[in-house]
């Protein structure tokens, strides 16, 4: 395959980004995105100039640490993560525009790669729940309906991959915020911290600097676990439940 | 192992959230939505003719008397009404500044992947209706002008049905009113839904799409039922 890449090359934080236009064309398209841009790579680095600096770690679409925004859509036309997805996704000859995601409170680090920090500092302000370490505790001692197990898997899922902030029109965090708040929500040993959790979360998020939610849907739409839309509505009644008892 | 204290943390409160606004957007918004079926309820009176259109605006001044003053329940709707409006431009300008502050650097390529039209119109087609609000209070409420000149100013004061009937009489004058029927059906479509998302209850696939679907009936049915008596007008058919 041949292809038409349009990169974001930005030498640092401050530093002015503009695009840069490559050519290739000894892409297979079995290859992964990431390989495609590995491939590249080793020809920067041959001819002596700076390569592509992009994330990535597992490659198996379970870690969330890459993304990219490709051709206007995070991780690419398909619902999957940027390493699994394909060349074959592409057609030969097609020009593909590759950015960072792009967020206020993700600033661009260099090139491709972003900094993830605000999602961390929204865990650590209420993504947990507060147990006596020890041996596990028996199985059965806390039973959860089927129902919630299941929900609770679902938001579970959240790679906090950023794909949710970045298709956002509003650059907002609600989708991976509520993943988080729904997950421990849904399940027993998440209960006593259930409203408290929302309200520091949530304030949290707004500190960060992401934009409100519209339910416009572009984060599920674009979230590679598909995470759906409804567990923002579970974050909205607890943060209703919370202004009731007066959090 | 030695453990840090974690340092005292800044109170936070529900009610500092960017969701606290959107509570504030969509209970207002549901106002908006209660109002305007009961806006198209009375339209549709015109249909009834003149006597009864005329005696039902008439028995909205007196609604609730003698409890009420004459014309009390009028404006106690319009004052909520007003806090309604001012509570809705607060929270969508301040959260749409804060939607631009969150990216100031766009993207080159952007493409939507589940935007309706009336999702991505919200905020300039709710712009548009405000800017229609203020024309059409004007033209039927404050000064209420005698834009047809075959009927003068005295016989729109006297009857309503004469105002209505006199202004949907010109083409031009249809078609503002059905392109602002437009804006506020594409508004309704996405708020109707995003109102019942915000408030939590919509927690379910099935619930999800039962207000999908809410969003779109209620718009339909706003749209059809306000533009019917113009058109009813325009071609003969009432009047």
């Amino acid at each position: 395959m041949k292809l038409t890449l349009k990169i974001w090359r930005q030498d640092g934080p401050n530093a002015k980004g503009d695009f840069v236009t490559y050519q290739v064309d000894d892409i297979l398209p079995d290859m992964s995105f990431l390989e495609m841009l590995d491939v590249l790579n080793e020809r920067l680095i041959a001819e002596g100039t700076e390569p592509i600096a992009f994330d990535s770690d597992c490659r198996e679409g379970i870690c969330g640490m890459c993304g990219l925004m490709i051709s206007g859509y995070a991780h690419g036309p398909k619902q999957t993560t940027t390493c699994q997805l394909h060349m074959r996704s592409f057609s030969d000859g097609e020009t593909i525009t590759i950015e960072p995601w792009r967020a206020d409170p993700f600033p661009v680090i260099r090139d491709l790669v972003v900094d993830r920090s605000a999602f961390d500092r929204i865990i650590a302000s209420g993504g947990f729940i507060s147990v006596n370490t020890g041996s596990a505790p028996e199985a059965h001692a806390a039973p959860v309906p089927k129902e919630n197990a299941d929900r609770a898997f679902v938001a579970a899922e959240c790679i906090g991959c950023g794909a949710c902030v970045a298709a956002c029109p509003n650059a907002s965090a609600m989708l991976f915020t509520a993943a988080k708040v729904t997950h421990l929500g849904e399940l027993p040993q998440g209960q006593p911290e259930r409203y408290s959790r929302v309200v520091s979360m949530l304030n949290q998020h707004d500190a960060e600097g992401f934009g409100g939610c519209t339910n416009i849907g572009e984060c599920s739409a674009a979230c590679p676990k598909g995470i759906p839309q409804d567990v923002i509505s579970t974050l909205n009644a607890d943060l209703r439940h919370a202004l009731r008892t007066g959090r | 192992m030695a453990t840090t204290t974690a340092p005292a943390k800044r109170r936070t409160r529900a009610r500092d959230t960017t969701v606290f606004l959107k509570f504030l957007m969509a209970t207002t918004g549901i106002v908006f939505i209660g109002y305007v079926l009961l806006h198209m309820y009375g339209n549709l009176k015109v249909f009834a003719g003149q006597e009864a259109f005329d005696s039902y605006a008439h028995h909205l001044r007196t609604f609730g008397e003698p409890i009420l003053p004459y014309g009390g329940m009028l404006w106690i709707i319009r004052i909520v009404l007003v806090a309604s409006i001012l509570g809705h431009l607060y929270a969508a300008f301040t959260l749409w500044s804060r939607a631009n502050g969150a990216r100031s650097q766009r993207y080159a390529v952007k493409k939507a992947a589940k935007a309706t039209l009336g999702s991505r119109t919200m905020r300039w087609g709710g712009v548009a209706i405000l800017v229609f609000v203020v024309w059409h209070l004007i033209h039927f409420t404050i000064v209420k002008p005698a834009i047809n000149a075959d009927v003068s100013a005295s016989a729109i004061a006297e009857s309503p049905f004469t105002m209505m009937v006199a202004s949907f009489q010109l083409w031009w004058m249809v078609a503002i009113y059905l392109l602002a029927m437009i804006a506020l059906g594409l508004h309704l479509s996405h708020g109707t839904f995003s109102a019942q998302q915000t408030l939590g209850w919509t927690q379910t696939a099935r619930g999800y799409q039962r207000a999908r679907t809410i969003g779109y009936v209620v718009a339909a049915v706003v749209v059809v039922g306000f533009a019917l008596p113009p058109l009813a007008i325009l071609f003969g058919i009432v009047g």
